[in-house]
């Protein structure tokens, strides 16, 4: 199959198997989380006149452009300064305002990352992150703008909490969460249009896991774009008679560590699938609950510690082996791993 | 018609015009018509990969043909030749104009540019020093050219090499405070080997540089740094010249060169347009903009 068949199977995917009612059967409508994002903020901004946005001179790619537009009073652009951003975000914050600050993940995360910890997360501001071209499905602008660590550096700092959504219904969801929350949030979002997953029932909870497929033999622990190539995964499975389990992880931390306990008890062989580097992200999240709750063989689908490249979104996950082909053989190889 | 820039905008306390042409009328000429070729390369080369950054590839693809074909010292059949002068396109996103460049002057075939930002290709869609011979620094997160710059300034003193560093920045990219930290710390070592250029095109990609964060006056900004700074129409061949001339005389502090310039020039539906700083040609667009350019490159100033 090539890259738009795969594609197109991923959208036809017509599981007629029942699956919770949120879930779509019909996969055709694709949206980026980046345009869900802006279209919330828009929403955000109307409901609540405390919520202020920054950006950093990427205000038609990150979205926020509409809340620009609409309130231009509360929209600052900060320029080609990240770090002011952060910092100016945080002194908002102390002021009492509910503070969006976007750029792209790579920048957001790593040109400012004193600036968010010792600035941000050290006080607990109310400040959110939300860092649109996050991962590899940037795609034609290359490796220096492909965030694959920017989970792990969120993560790795007290007090913050991060989401990676999977869909346009999921972010829209968890910018209304991330508003609501306390304390500094993470935001990861895409450039890439992905196939809307969730209707308007969608559950979303910040630290609360979903289950989006029922099995036994094998659980598949995904986020962000990897959730629809985990659901593509459970399906090809399952003709050969492998039930896999699919959950969504979007938040990463602080992390469902029961929906993680529940699923190594339940399946005994685990894959987590991430578009991030496989140290430090999603999948190292999972094994540290697993190694310390409940050992069970895993196995992390992600990218294997090397730098991006310029490519096409689809070919970029393909080389670096981010295919629901990719997630259904770690998933062939956890399960000849169990009771091994 | 070509915009043309009005020398009116220079600072008046730093204007520099050369007193007469530097150039020979066939030197000019030659390096007229590799502009040319440059700036038709970048047309095909963003339409071919249906991405990339034309605006401020062409705004800076002047001062790139000055410094490749007339200025810097180097050997292209020999890119790691020690004594080379270093070029840091601190700017990454205008990688356009120095694949362009470098292919000209024979670091790789110029079939390859047709590969830009194509899967697995050396031509990054920023520059990828470790995937293209003659990519001195690689860059594409902004503002951290001049520090690079300072670096190698200063591994050239230490070693006593007579190579000179030679950084472009955008104006837009001025804004990142990493680019004053720098600016620093070359008057403070006095890297009398450094030039700098800011491509002063007025636009990022929000809007123009005075509406996102003003940067008026940025000559006298690093003049009260301790820069030697000059203002100059960065399209003005001789200009160029005569400019980092000028620099190459300075003792003991860097140069700041500001090019007035006008992003997408050579291309005018393409002239201070802000559109155009992200988005590549569509194919009848790109085939608009060559025919605007006119045709020939090298051949064609020759005629
Ligand atoms: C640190 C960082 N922040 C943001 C960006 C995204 N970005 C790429 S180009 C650009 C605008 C650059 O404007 P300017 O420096 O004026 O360049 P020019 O007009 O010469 O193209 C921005 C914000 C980046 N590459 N690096
Ligand atoms: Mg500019």
């Amino acid at each position: 199959m090539n890259l738009e068949q795969i594609d197109e199977a991923q959208d036809r995917r017509g599981q007629a198997e029942g699956g919770p009612a949120f879930l779509r059967r019909d996969r055709s409508q694709k949206e980026a989380t980046r345009v869900a994002y802006g279209k919330a903020l828009l929403e955000l901004g109307r409901e609540n006149p405390q919520v202020v946005v920054l950006d950093a001179d990427l205000s038609k790619s990150t979205h926020t452009g509409a809340f620009a537009k609409e309130f231009p009073e509360r929209f600052f652009d900060m320029g080609i300064a990240e770090q002011d951003m952060m910092g100016t975000a945080a002194g908002l914050a102390f002021c009492g305002k509910t503070v969006f600050a976007s750029s792209f993940a790579i920048f957001a995360t790593g040109r400012a990352f004193d600036q968010v910890r010792n600035t941000i997360c050290y006080p607990a501001l109310n400040v959110k992150i939300a860092a649109t071209h996050a991962g590899i499905t940037v795609g034609e602008d290359g490796g220096s703008h492909e965030a694959i660590e920017d989970v792990a550096l969120m993560r790795s700092i007290p007090n913050m909490t991060v989401v990676v959504p999977a869909d346009a219904t999921e972010t829209r969801l968890a910018v209304k969460a991330a508003a609501a929350w306390e304390g500094p949030v993470y935001l990861r979002l895409g450039r890439l249009d992905v196939p809307v997953l969730f209707d308007e029932g969608y559950p979303f909870r910040i630290g609360k896991a979903v289950r989006l497929r029922e099995g036994r033999d094998v659980a598949l622990i995904a986020n962000g774009v990897m959730v629809a190539a985990a659901l593509e995964a459970a399906d090809r499975l399952a003709r050969d008679g492998i039930e896999a389990r699919v959950i969504n992880m979007s938040t990463v931390k602080p992390i469902d560590a029961e929906e993680i306990e529940a699923a190594a008890r339940e399946c005994g062989a685990l894959v987590t699938a991430e578009e991030h580097n496989v140290l430090g992200g999603l999948g190292s999240a999972v094994a540290e609950v697993v190694v310390q709750r409940r050992p069970v063989p895993m196995a992390l689908v992600g990218v294997q510690d090397r730098f991006g490249q310029s490519g096409k979104p689809l070919e970029l996950l393909e080389e670096y082996g981010l295919t629901a082909a990719d997630v259904e053989a770690a998933a062939r190889q956890v399960v000849a791993r169990k009771g091994r | 018609m070509s915009t043309q820039l009005s020398t009116q905008l220079l600072d008046p306390e730093y204007a520099f015009r050369p007193a007469q042409p530097v150039l020979s009328a066939e030197e000019r000429n030659r390096l007229q018509g590799i502009a040319l070729t440059l700036r038709r390369d970048i047309i095909e080369m963003t339409a071919a990969a249906q991405s990339g950054h034309p605006g401020g590839s062409l705004s800076a693809a002047d001062i790139v043909t000055c410094l490749y074909f007339s200025i810097l010292r180097h050997r292209p059949q020999d890119p790691h030749w020690p004594d080379r002068d270093r070029f840091v396109l601190s700017k990454g996103h205008a990688a356009p104009v120095l694949y362009a460049a470098l292919a000209e002057a024979g670091y790789f075939p110029r079939e390859q540019l047709q590969t830009l930002r194509r899967l697995h290709s050396p031509l990054q869609g920023h520059p990828d020093m470790r995937k293209l011979p003659g990519v001195e620094a690689s860059t594409g997160s902004l503002g951290q050219g001049l520090s690079i710059g300072n670096g190698m300034a200063l591994a050239g003193k230490l070693d006593g090499r007579d190579y000179r560093v030679y950084v472009l920045m955008g104006d837009g990219e001025i804004q990142e405070g990493m680019v004053w930290e720098a600016a620093m710390t070359s008057v403070h070592r006095h890297l009398d080997n450094l030039t700098a250029f800011v491509d002063y095109n007025q636009l990022q990609i929000d809007g123009r540089v005075t509406d996102i964060k003003s940067l008026t006056h940025v000559g006298r900004r690093f003049a009260a740094f301790g820069w030697h700074v000059l203002e100059i129409d960065g399209h003005d061949l001789d200009a160029i010249h005569a400019a980092v001339q000028d620099a190459q005389r300075t003792k003991g502090r860097p140069t700041l060169i500001v090019a007035h310039t006008i992003k997408g020039k050579g291309v005018p539906f393409m002239e201070d347009q802000v559109e155009w700083h992200g988005t590549a040609p569509k194919p009848d667009q790109a085939k608009e903009a060559l025919a605007q350019l006119g045709a020939g490159g090298k051949e064609a100033a020759q005629a």
